[in-house]
C-alpha cells in the first residue's frame, strides 16, 4: 500500500504562491492548477524551459507569473534546452564562475502535443543522457493553444476540430491515447508520476519524492480543459476528480521502472466523466453510442484488471 | 614551410580549443564529423576544460548550444548542410536570445539529390537568421576566424551568434599549413566570456525568449538585432586590427586580390576563391586587367566595402556557388542591390552559377567567365544567370542518363 510520507494533511501544503495570478491562460485551466501546486514544492529557484503550447502564454512580455526564470525554446526541443541550461550551470559552478547558491532546478514545461510527438526525440535523448531535470507535461489531450485539434494524447471518442464526429466516424477520435508513461518508463528514468490537480496531496507528495532523485523526473499532469473539453470553468475540479474516480486517469508512479498505483478508485462508470464534457456529447445525443461508450469502459476495466494482477503479485 | 599541416576541420577544432570554450553539444554529419571527433578526444583527455555532449539531433544540439550560451557559458558547435537546415528553426531563436555562440558550418550541398560535396545553399539558407556569417578560404583562416568570431559575438555592442563557414572536402579534408597562434596572444585577444546581460541564476531571475503579443515589441526587438548586426562591422574592424597587432595576420570583411587597376572584377567566396585567384593570375599573365573580390563577411553585409571595391569598374561578375531556383545567384542579388545607388557603378553586372554540389571549376570555365564579363562590360549589358558546365561534363551526364534508362531499350 502506497503511503504519503511528507504530505499527509492539506494544511501541510505551503500557502506561499510561486506562480502568480493574472496570466493569459484560460479560467479554470487544470494544467495551471497542477503547475501552481507543483511549484509549491519546486519553489522559486527554478528555470522553466518551455515548449510551444498554451503555457507559452504564461510569460508574455513584459510580464511573467514566476519568481523564477524562464526560457522559451521551440515545440520540439525544450528538453534539449534543459540540457543546455543544466550543463552550463554545472560547468560554470565547477569552474567557480557561478557560486553554488545560484544553482537552479531545470523544469521543462510542455503540452501533450510537444510531449507525445514532436519533442519525443529530444526527450528520449535527455532521459538517456540521465539529465538531471524535471519534465512537467500538462496533458489536455489535444493541441489546445491552436483551438483543440487531435493530438496523440486525444482519447478514443473525443471530438476535436480535426477529429469531428461524422457518419464515417461517429465516435470522433478513432485511435487510442498514446501511452507516453510507458514510453518514458522504457527509458528507465528514476522517477515518473501521473498527477491530477484535484488530488493535491498526491501531487505534492510525488514532487517531494521526485526531489530525492538525481536524473530525469517526469510528470504527466491531467489538464482538465474547460475551453477545449467544453464544460464550465468552475467544473474543473469535478472533471479532474471524475477522470480519476472513473479510472480513466490512473494516479501512479514508477521508481526506476517499478510501477505503483498511488490511488485505487472504486470505479464509477465512465459515463459520469464523459457526460460532463461537450467533447463527448455526441456519444450521448442525438442517440446514445452504446458501443463506443462500452469500448471506453472495457478498456478502463482491462487496465485495472491488469493493475490488480501485477501489483498484487508483487 | 611554416606551420603544421592540418585539415580545415582540425583547424576548426583548434579554433574552439584555443578559444577555451566551456561547452560543446555535438551531432555527427559528413563532412563536419572530424571536428567533433577531435573535440571529443580533447575533452576526454583533459586537454580541453569543456563539457562535450552528443545530442539526439542538430535541432536539439542547437537548442542546447543556445540555452547554454544564454546561461553564460562559451559554446561551440558544428554542423553541415541537412544538419544546419534541421536546426534552422532554432537558429532564429538563438539569435533572438542574443546568445553569442560560434557555429562552424562545413558547407555541403542540400538534398535532393542527396550528395556530400559542397555548395553554399546550406549556409545561405541561414542568411536571414540573425547569425553573423564569416566565410573562410583557407584552413588558417578557419582557425583565425573562429577566434575573431568569439570576440565579435561577445562584444556588448553585438551579442549575436556567428557562423564560420568552410567548404566541405575542398577545405574540410584538405591539409594546409596552419600557424598556431600563441596561447598568450589568444588570451590577450579574446578576454574570458563574462556576459553582463545573460545568465540564469537564483539571485537574478529573468525570462528569455518570451512571447510578445503584438508587432510593436516584436518589431522593436528584431530591429535591435539588425542594429547589433550592423554594429558588428565596426567591431569586426577593431577585432581585425587587434588580431593583426597580436597575431600578425589581417582579415577584413572583404579581401581584394589584384584589384588595383582591374577593369573587370570577379566576386567569389570561400575555398573556390583560390581557384578564382589562380585564374586571375593566368589572365593577368596574358595582359588582362582583372581582379577578384572575395566576400568574407556575408552578415552583416559589408555594403560600403563592396561599393568601394567595385565602383568605377567596367564589369563585375558574381560567381555564386548556390542557386535559388527561379531566381539565380543569391549573392548576385545582394551585390546588385548595393551598387544601385553608386554613381560610378560598373557598366555591366554578370551572374554565373558554378561549383554546385562540389562540381569543379576548371581554368577554362573561369577563362570564359572573364571573357564573357569583359564583353558584357564593352556592351554595357550584363548577362546571366549562366550555369558553368563544360562540354565534357555534359557528355558525362548524357552517359549517366543513358545508363539510368538503359532497361527501356
Amino acid at each position: 500500500m502506497w503511503q504519503r510520507e511528507t504530505f499527509k494533511k492539506i494544511k501541510q501544503i505551503p500557502r506561499e504562491e510561486h506562480v502568480l495570478p493574472g496570466t493569459a491562460l484560460c479560467a479554470g485551466c487544470g494544467g495551471l492548477e497542477a503547475l501552481r501546486l507543483a511549484a509549491k514544492v519546486l519553489g522559486d529557484e527554478v528555470v522553466y524551459v518551455n515548449a510551444a503550447g498554451c503555457f507559452t502564454m504564461l510569460a508574455a512580455y513584459p510580464f511573467t507569473p514566476f519568481k523564477g526564470s524562464w526560457l522559451y525554446t521551440t515545440m520540439g526541443s525544450a528538453p534539449a534546452g534543459a540540457q543546455g541550461v543544466r550543463d552550463a550551470l554545472d560547468v560554470l559552478i565547477a569552474k567557480g564562475r557561478l557560486p553554488e547558491r545560484e544553482n537552479l532546478k531545470v523544469v521543462v514545461l510542455g503540452g501533450d502535443g510537444s510531449t507525445y510527438d514532436m519533442a519525443l526525440s529530444s526527450t528520449s535523448g535527455a532521459i538517456t543522457r540521465k539529465l538531471d531535470f524535471y519534465y512537467f507535461c500538462y496533458d489536455n489531450e489535444a493541441y489546445g493553444n491552436t483551438g483543440m485539434q487531435l493530438s496523440p494524447a486525444t482519447p478514443y471518442g473525443a471530438r476535436t476540430t480535426t477529429s469531428p464526429c461524422s457518419l464515417q466516424h461517429p465516435s470522433g477520435a478513432t485511435r487510442e491515447k498514446k501511452d507516453i508513461f510507458e514510453i518514458w518508463r522504457a527509458h528507465k528514468p528514476p522517477y515518473i508520476a501521473t498527477v491530477a490537480p484535484r488530488y493535491p496531496l498526491d501531487l505534492e507528495e510525488k514532487f517531494a519524492r521526485a526531489a530525492t532523485f538525481t536524473g530525469p523526473k517526469l510528470f504527466l499532469a491531467l489538464s482538465a480543459c474547460p475551453t477545449g473539453w467544453l464544460y464550465d470553468p468552475g467544473e474543473t475540479p469535478e472533471v479532474a476528480k471524475l477522470a480519476v474516480e472513473t479510472g480513466l486517469w490512473p494516479l501512479k508512479e514508477a521508481i526506476n521502472g517499478a510501477v505503483t498505483h498511488t490511488y485505487i478508485p472504486k470505479p464509477k462508470p465512465v459515463e459520469e466523466y464523459l457526460k460532463l464534457q461537450g467533447r463527448f456529447r455526441h456519444l450521448f445525443e442525438p442517440v446514445v453510442q452504446t458501443e463506443a461508450i462500452a469500448h471506453i469502459q472495457e478498456r478502463v476495466n482491462a487496465y485495472w484488471e491488469q493493475v490488480e494482477k501485477t501489483e498484487k503479485a508483487v | 614551410m611554416e606551420g603544421e599541416m592540418m585539415t580545415g576541420n582540425l583547424a576548426a577544432a583548434w579554433g574552439a580549443r584555443l578559444a577555451d570554450v566551456d561547452y560543446i553539444p555535438a551531432f555527427p554529419i559528413t563532412p563536419q564529423t572530424e571536428i567533433v571527433e577531435a573535440l571529443a578526444k580533447w575533452c576526454e583527455s583533459g586537454a580541453m576544460a569543456a563539457r562535450f555532449v552528443t545530442m539526439d539531433s542538430e535541432h536539439s544540439m542547437m537548442t542546447a548550444a543556445g540555452a547554454a550560451a544564454a546561461t553564460g557559458a562559451r559554446v561551440f558547435t558544428a554542423t553541415s548542410s541537412q544538419g544546419l537546415l534541421y536546426a534552422l528553426e532554432v537558429l532564429y531563436s538563438v539569435s533572438g536570445w542574443r546568445a553569442p555562440l560560434v557555429l562552424v558550418n562545413v558547407s555541403r550541398a542540400l538534398a535532393a539529390p542527396i550528395t556530400l560535396e559542397p555548395d553554399h545553399n546550406d549556409v545561405l539558407a541561414a542568411r536571414d537568421s540573425g547569425f553573423l556569417q564569416i566565410h573562410a578560404e583557407t584552413c588558417q583562416e578557419v582557425l583565425d576566424s573562429i577566434l575573431m568570431a568569439y570576440r565579435i559575438a561577445e562584444d556588448e555592442r553585438v551579442m549575436l551568434p556567428v557562423i564560420v563557414n568552410l567548404d566541405g572536402f575542398y577545405l574540410s579534408f584538405t591539409r594546409e599549413p596552419v600557424i598556431m597562434p600563441d596561447l598568450q596572444m589568444v588570451k590577450a585577444f579574446l578576454p574570458p566570456f563574462r556576459p553582463a546581460h545573460l545568465g540564469f541564476k537564483a539571485s537574478a531571475p529573468h525570462a528569455l525568449g518570451v512571447a510578445v503579443l503584438s508587432g510593436t515589441p516584436y518589431s522593436y526587438f528584431r530591429h535591435q538585432m539588425h542594429l547589433a548586426a550592423m554594429n558588428a562591422l565596426e567591431v569586426h574592424r577593431e577585432a581585425a586590427a587587434a588580431f593583426e597587432q597580436l597575431v600578425g595576420r589581417r582579415y577584413d570583411v572583404v579581401e581584394g586580390y589584384r584589384l588595383d587597376d582591374a577593369d573587370d572584377v570577379l566576386v567569389m567566396t570561400n575555398a573556390f576563391a583560390s581557384k578564382g585567384k589562380a585564374a586571375v593570375d593566368v589572365a593577368r599573365a596574358e595582359g588582362k586587367r582583372v581582379g577578384l573580390l572575395r566576400l568574407r563577411v556575408i552578415r552583416p553585409w559589408p555594403a560600403d566595402a563592396i561599393r568601394h571595391a567595385l565602383q568605377g569598374r567596367r564589369a563585375v561578375a558574381v560567381l555564386d556557388q548556390n542557386l535559388s531556383p527561379g531566381q539565380g545567384g543569391i549573392l548576385f542579388q545582394e551585390i546588385a542591390a548595393c551598387l544601385y545607388h553608386e554613381a560610378l557603378r560598373p557598366r555591366a553586372l554578370c551572374s554565373f552559377i558554378g561549383g554546385l554540389g562540389g562540381k569543379n571549376l576548371s581554368e577554362g570555365e573561369l577563362r570564359t567567365v572573364f571573357e564573357q564579363t569583359a564583353e558584357a562590360g564593352v556592351q554595357g549589358k550584363g548577362i546571366g544567370p549562366v550555369l558553368l558546365y563544360t562540354e565534357a561534363e555534359h557528355r558525362e551526364m548524357v552517359q549517366l542518363q543513358d545508363l539510368a534508362t538503359e532497361h527501356r531499350a
